[in-house]
């Protein structure tokens, strides 16, 4: 009887430390996915999977994981240990928080930019504003990549640091100080339910459908 | 400060005769703690007769008895009780006892507030604060006056069950089994919105009722109501249930909150018939209870009745859920203790 997710070996390419207990790790791509799916990864084929999002572009050579180290977590003190060459069992992509070309507002907390990061690197770039909020200057994951495409479109929202270029406070605090918001523009919120709900019920109160607003949620 | 003790009120017949094996302790200790724990009224090792008083003092130095009672009960004009329990230190969770001639229901909770921020939901709003334990699932029931009237057990209170898997499987052997509560697992429900790999692990494990929370039978229209359907779509759901057909040893139901001119129009009815097509199972209207600064409003009463109808009439059982407890913020989705966790943390 099939109790979990299939997960299947493969070897690690690569896993480095990009912030104090954030790590990217890497591995070479064995399926197509859609730029916005998740994966399970687990420490052995019938390990109860932990999913996460995709972080690199549909066509990269590797596929590539953002996570953050949960301390007392199963999975991710196990995953944080892992060098070159060491193996790990992951799943198929699924999901579908998936990109589109259309113009739209990518808001994320903490690692809830990787699926952002994936339509990012594939492509999707078109009408995008990218808006992430983080505790300190060390959360504002791959953002030299966004700040260098993105510009004045890329905000960065830091609840404990400050400093020139980057907005002081919650991204809450950020959505809710700005005039106006377009309605006929779609929302994709990622990261953890307490962001969502938050960020959710701020643009409907600024007249934004529901209709245009689409969450994942890092349970 | 007093020393924290584990407690054993939560632990199942093989825990409890571990712990015994543990201290020296007869074997059949364990049985009789059970007796104790889950079929009685006592609250402490002094009121456990038919054990020796050595053996209540070597318990006593290691554990508590661990049920605790509720902090506040609020009564509906309906006869509907909401009763407050706290669970750890600053958080709060509500369960509601519903009667109904004979039928009494008790609706209890599994986590402290929530991860899956469904749109519709109190619950969903007020975040996530912890897990709840076995004990402290068990104890809604445990502690409450009415618990020896109670008929039908839901877990359809604050949290999503299947996130809290372990505790909530627990929970259900010692609910169900002769030594625990004892209480039918035909009469036991548990709601879920539908985390597929932990749903298997119950659907393999557990013979209870299972609810599955539908809304929308279109997968852009749910993901709109329900975060989850990007990860696992109800498609994926309906299909580990057509695979364990299940309708065949325990009911499955399909809950579906009627939002006006959302949900509630004949192309959804048609479409519900097509992806419940061959489940043996049935569908609950529920009237939705507006919450704060909610873009959705509940569907009235005619187009419910019709839509109630339309459904009979393709051969799905249909049946509208009555509003209960809705004076006191007790009715479905509208648990909430998100003001006392801010209160608390205020302090
Ligand atoms: C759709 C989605 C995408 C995610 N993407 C990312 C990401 O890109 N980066 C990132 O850092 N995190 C992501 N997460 C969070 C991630 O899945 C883990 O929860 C987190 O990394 C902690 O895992 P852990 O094992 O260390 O901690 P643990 O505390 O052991 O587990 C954390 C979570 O695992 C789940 N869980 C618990 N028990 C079981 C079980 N028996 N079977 C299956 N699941 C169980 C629960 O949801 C729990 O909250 C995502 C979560 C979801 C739902
Ligand atoms: S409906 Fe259930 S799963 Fe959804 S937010 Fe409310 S309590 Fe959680």
């Amino acid at each position: 009887m099939k109790r979990n997710l299939n997960l299947n070996k493969v070897k690690v390419s690569r896993q480095t430390e990009i912030a104090p207990g954030v790590f990217v790790l890497s591995f070479p791509r064995p399926w197509d996915f859609s730029a916005g799916q998740v994966l399970g990864i687990g420490t052995h084929a019938t390990d109860e999977a932990r999913l996460y999002s995709i972080a690199s572009g549909e066509l990269d050579d590797e596929v590539d994981v953002l996570y953050s180290i949960n301390p007392g977590g199963k999975l991710t003190p196990w995953l944080s240990k892992i060098v070159t060459g060491d193996n790990i069992w992951v799943s198929e992509p699924f999901g579908s928080f998936t990109g589109t070309d259309d113009p739209a507002w990518w808001i994320a907390s903490g690692t809830g930019i990787a699926p952002f990061s994936a339509m990012f690197r594939s492509g999707l770039t078109a009408g995008k504003k990218l808006i992430h909020g983080g505790r300190d200057l060390n959360s504002f994951y791959f953002n030299k990549d966004f700040s260098g495409f993105f510009k004045e479109k890329y905000v960065r929202c830091c609840s404990r640091d400050s400093a020139e270029g980057i907005y002081d406070g919650r991204i809450t605090k950020y959505l809710s100080e700005l005039p106006q918001l377009p309605a006929n523009e779609k929302y994709y919120l990622c990261g953890s339910a307490e962001m969502v709900v938050e960020v959710r019920d701020i643009l409907i109160e600024k007249g934004i459908p529901f209709d245009n607003i689409i969450s994942e949620i890092y349970f | 400060m007093p020393e924290i003790k584990e407690y054993l009120f939560g632990k199942t017949l093989a825990e409890l005769t571990e712990i015994a094996g543990t201290l020296d302790l007869p074997k059949y200790t364990g049985g009789q703690l059970a007796y104790w724990l889950y079929k009685t009224d006592i609250d402490s090792f002094d009121g456990m007769t038919n054990v020796s008083k050595k053996t209540r003092n070597i318990l006593a130095e290691h554990y508590d008895v661990g049920v605790q009672a509720p902090v506040n009960v609020q009564e509906s004009t309906d006869g509907t009780k909401k009763y407050l329990f706290r669970a750890g230190s600053g958080k709060f969770i509500e369960a509601a006892y519903i009667p109904d001639g004979k039928r009494h229901t008790l609706c209890v909770s599994s986590q402290v507030g929530c991860k899956m921020g469904c749109l519709f939901c109190m619950t969903g709003k007020q975040g996530f604060q912890g897990h709840l334990t076995t004990g402290e699932i068990l104890n809604q029931l445990r502690s409450i006056p009415e618990r020896k009237e109670m008929t039908n057990v839901v877990y359809m209170g604050m949290g999503e069950p299947f996130d809290n898997l372990d505790a909530v499987m627990k929970s259900l052997e010692i609910l169900t089994a002769e030594y625990g509560f004892a209480i039918s697992v035909r009469k036991v429900t548990v709601s879920t919105i539908g985390i597929v790999p932990a749903m298997r692990v119950f659907l393999e494990k557990s013979k209870c009722n299972l609810a599955v929370s539908l809304h929308t039978p279109f997968d852009e229209e749910r993901r709109r109501l329900m975060p989850i359907q990007n990860v696992y779509p109800l498609k994926d759901v309906v299909e580990t249930i057509r695979e364990f057909d299940i309708g065949k040893y325990r009911r499955v139901s399909f809950e579906y909150i009627m939002f006006k001119e959302v949900n509630d129009t004949r192309r959804h009815v048609n479409e519900l018939a097509r992806v419940l097509n061959k489940v043996k199972s049935r569908i609950n209207l529920i009237r939705f209870h507006p919450i704060p600064g909610t873009p959705l409003l509940g569907s009235d009463e005619a187009a419910i009745a019709d839509f109630q109808q339309a459904l009979n009439d393709k051969g799905i059982v249909t049946t509208l859920r009555a509003s209960r407890g809705q004076d006191i913020d007790a009715a479905c989705g509208l648990l909430s203790t998100k003001e006392l966790v801010k209160a608390q943390t205020l302090e």
